[in-house]
């Protein structure tokens, strides 16, 4: 107990060699644990989301943009294909097809415009408030909620692209209709719309006064064959509530409305196969994929990343450890006339061992200490962290 | 009509030289009896402080006879040795060498935590609070040394030295970096100590000033220091 006291002591007064010594000793224990966490859970989050999704359809491209953008939300939006597209996939009966726009965002959270079909898909269930049920609503991931601090009955906005596009879309302020259960997944961080809410962001679809009605003689331009057309200083609405509802309409055919992706669940493998072989690469402008070959493939390079990090963690822990052993000895031949007095005053080497002993046991003890609450930390917030990199 | 006591120190034909470096010190005959108080005078380089580490078996002797308290040091091993001046030596050093992440009672206190055949009881603590207090120093027991002057701080030093209650006294030029207010005052508290307990006290000194308080001069010339061929 003795030695440890004076250990202490000597740690205590010289508090900032104590710091940095710990300190490089916890990060030598730490940053390999930290990595191979981290490494885990995304290999386990991915490899779960992947296998929940078992087809993808988009435009040709990046197979892994497709698959990040659909199933983490990351990643820039990939070529955009059409609505056409997930009709044709369930006029197949192998399979039916969930659309996904995910292009903008609102506060940085993704915008994520689908069907219910989405929600029950993944099995999203509402914690607060109700699901979509009418044009202009949104329901939002646990994280977003609890990040922006939102509620049912509160608004969100989305954001604009490019905010010095005077020509652009208004952005467009979302009722919070719900909020999801936290799942653990990419949906807790994103915010749920109906795909035609998406197409109203997009600006294929809006709302404004009745040409007819307007008070304003300015608002009508002129009349063509019977029919008013209307100047740019007709008011067009940036938020559909139940009054201006009936206002909001869509120019042009909706089958030939982007989304980023569509989400293909065939009724059985049969059908998976069969539905693949209308995709093939050969004959079909599109790319149909299994998102989970995808995730694997890009794992194996994560893995080769973490054997190269291990090493590079090994190289680096020894020259630390051997700066570490060198601080100690030059700190002890700097304390050479106190081990001398010491010596003069009966201690034994012996003891005098025990104390440098003891001195480097509390530091040693304090690192592990901190290795184990940053791991625990890590532990904890393995999920959030996995998703903060995937978005 | 009843013998003398033996003398508490007996140096007889000691030879000690260093192994590295040309030092050699002979020293023929040297006596120094119980509760006396005795200098060691000399140039520097004549080999004081080396008798001194003799006389606490920090060093073995080369050849002949050095015993003190009835013990005869060149008859022991390294750990004998320490054993012994662990019970029976209480160090001063000329720069105090005290530890300056301890507190001045942990300083005091020091013996007892790096040696095993000592313990620190409670009896101890207030034995080392008693002469902290006698020492002017009992208001500065929570402070570090960089705090204290060097009076205070050869003071603290003088404390640790006591604080076992060590029948021979060791001290190398303990007023060597001191005022001449403070010299006076830390060797009248060694003398007082050496008095009350009726210890033995060497001490080595170049302050010629300070010898007629002392019961024997040593005179560290009258040795033969040659230089090894």
């Amino acid at each position: 107990m003795h030695s440890l006291y004076v250990a202490w002591q000597y740690l205590r007064f010289h508090k900032a060699k104590t710091v940095v010594l710990a300190a490089a000793l916890t990060l030598i224990t730490f940053l390999p644990l930290a990595v191979h966490i981290l490494v885990r859970a995304s290999e386990v989050q991915m490899l779960d989301r992947s296998r929940a999704t078992p087809l993808v359809l988009g435009q040709k491209g990046s197979a892994l943009d497709l698959v990040m953008n659909t199933l983490y939300f990351a990643s820039k939006p990939p070529e955009t294909i059409v609505m056409r597209e997930a009709d044709r996939i369930d006029q197949t009966g192998f399979a039916y097809a969930i659309p996904v726009y995910n292009r903008y965002t609102a506060r940085g959270f993704p915008i994520v415009g689908t069907t219910l079909d989405y929600l029950s898909f993944r099995g999203l269930e509402v914690a607060a408030g109700r699901m979509l049920a009418v044009l202009g609503e949104c329901v939002l991931g646990a994280a977003v909620a609890d990040r922006l601090g939102l509620a049912p009955g509160d608004a969100l906005i989305s954001t604009p692209e490019n905010p010095f596009d005077l020509a652009g879309v208004y952005p467009l302020k979302m009722q919070v209709a719900g909020v999801l259960k936290a799942s653990h997944t990419p949906d807790d961080r994103a915010v749920f719309v109906d795909i035609k809410t998406a197409w109203v962001i997009e600006g294929l679809g809006h709302g404004h006064e009745d040409v007819a009605t307007a008070r304003d003689p300015q608002v009508v331009l002129r009349e063509v064959d019977g029919k008013l057309v209307a100047s740019a200083k007709i008011v067009q609405y940036t938020e559909i509530t139940p009054e201006n509802m009936d206002s909001f309409h869509f120019h042009g055919d909706t089958a030939q409305f982007p989304l980023t992706s569509v989400i293909a669940v065939p009724h059985d493998d049969k059908s998976a196969t069969l539905l693949m072989g209308r995709y093939l690469p050969e004959t079909s402008p599109f790319q149909l994929i299994r998102p989970l070959g995808v995730v694997q493939a890009l794992l194996q390079n994560v893995f080769k990343i973490q054997r190269v990090l291990n090493i590079i963690f090994a190289v680096v822990s020894v020259a630390m450890l051997l700066t570490i052993v060198l601080i100690i000895a030059l700190s002890l031949r700097l304390r050479q006339p106190e081990i001398e007095t010491m010596y003069k005053l009966g201690c034994s080497r012996l003891k005098m061992a025990e104390l440098v002993a003891a001195e480097l046991g509390v530091i040693v003890v304090v690192s592990l200490a901190l290795t184990a609450g940053l791991t625990g930390l890590a532990l904890r917030w393995q999920t959030a962290l996995m998703q903060q990199f995937l978005s | 009509m009843t013998d003398a006591p033996p003398p508490f120190i007996a140096v007889e034909q000691l030879t000690f030289q260093y192994p590295e470096g040309d030092f050699y010190l002979h020293v023929p005959e040297l006596y120094i009896d119980g509760g006396s108080k005795a200098a060691v005078i000399g140039p520097s380089g004549s080999g004081k402080t080396t008798l001194i580490n003799l006389l606490a078996g920090i060093v073995p002797a080369g050849s002949g006879q050095v015993r003190v308290h009835g013990t005869s040091l060149d008859q022991l091993g390294d750990a004998e040795r320490r054993r012994f001046r662990i019970a029976n030596i209480g160090f001063v050093f000329q720069d105090f060498a005290l530890l300056d992440y301890l507190t001045v009672f942990d300083n005091v206190l020091h013996p007892y935590r790096i040696n095993r055949a000592l313990r620190l009881t409670p009896q101890a603590r207030d034995h080392a609070a008693h002469l902290a207090a006698m020492m002017g120093l009992a208001d500065k027991l929570k402070r570090h040394v960089h705090h204290l002057s060097q009076g205070e701080k050869q003071r603290a030093a003088i404390c640790r030295a006591l604080v076992t209650r060590p029948p021979l006294l060791l001290a190398d030029e303990p007023t060597g970096n001191l005022d001449p207010a403070n010299k006076s005052h830390i060797l009248q508290l060694l003398f007082q100590y050496v008095d009350e307990t009726g210890a033995t006290l060497v001490a080595v000194t170049h302050d010629h000033g300070l010898l007629g308080h002392f019961d024997r001069v040593v005179d560290f010339q009258a040795f033969d220091r040659r230089q090894r061929a």
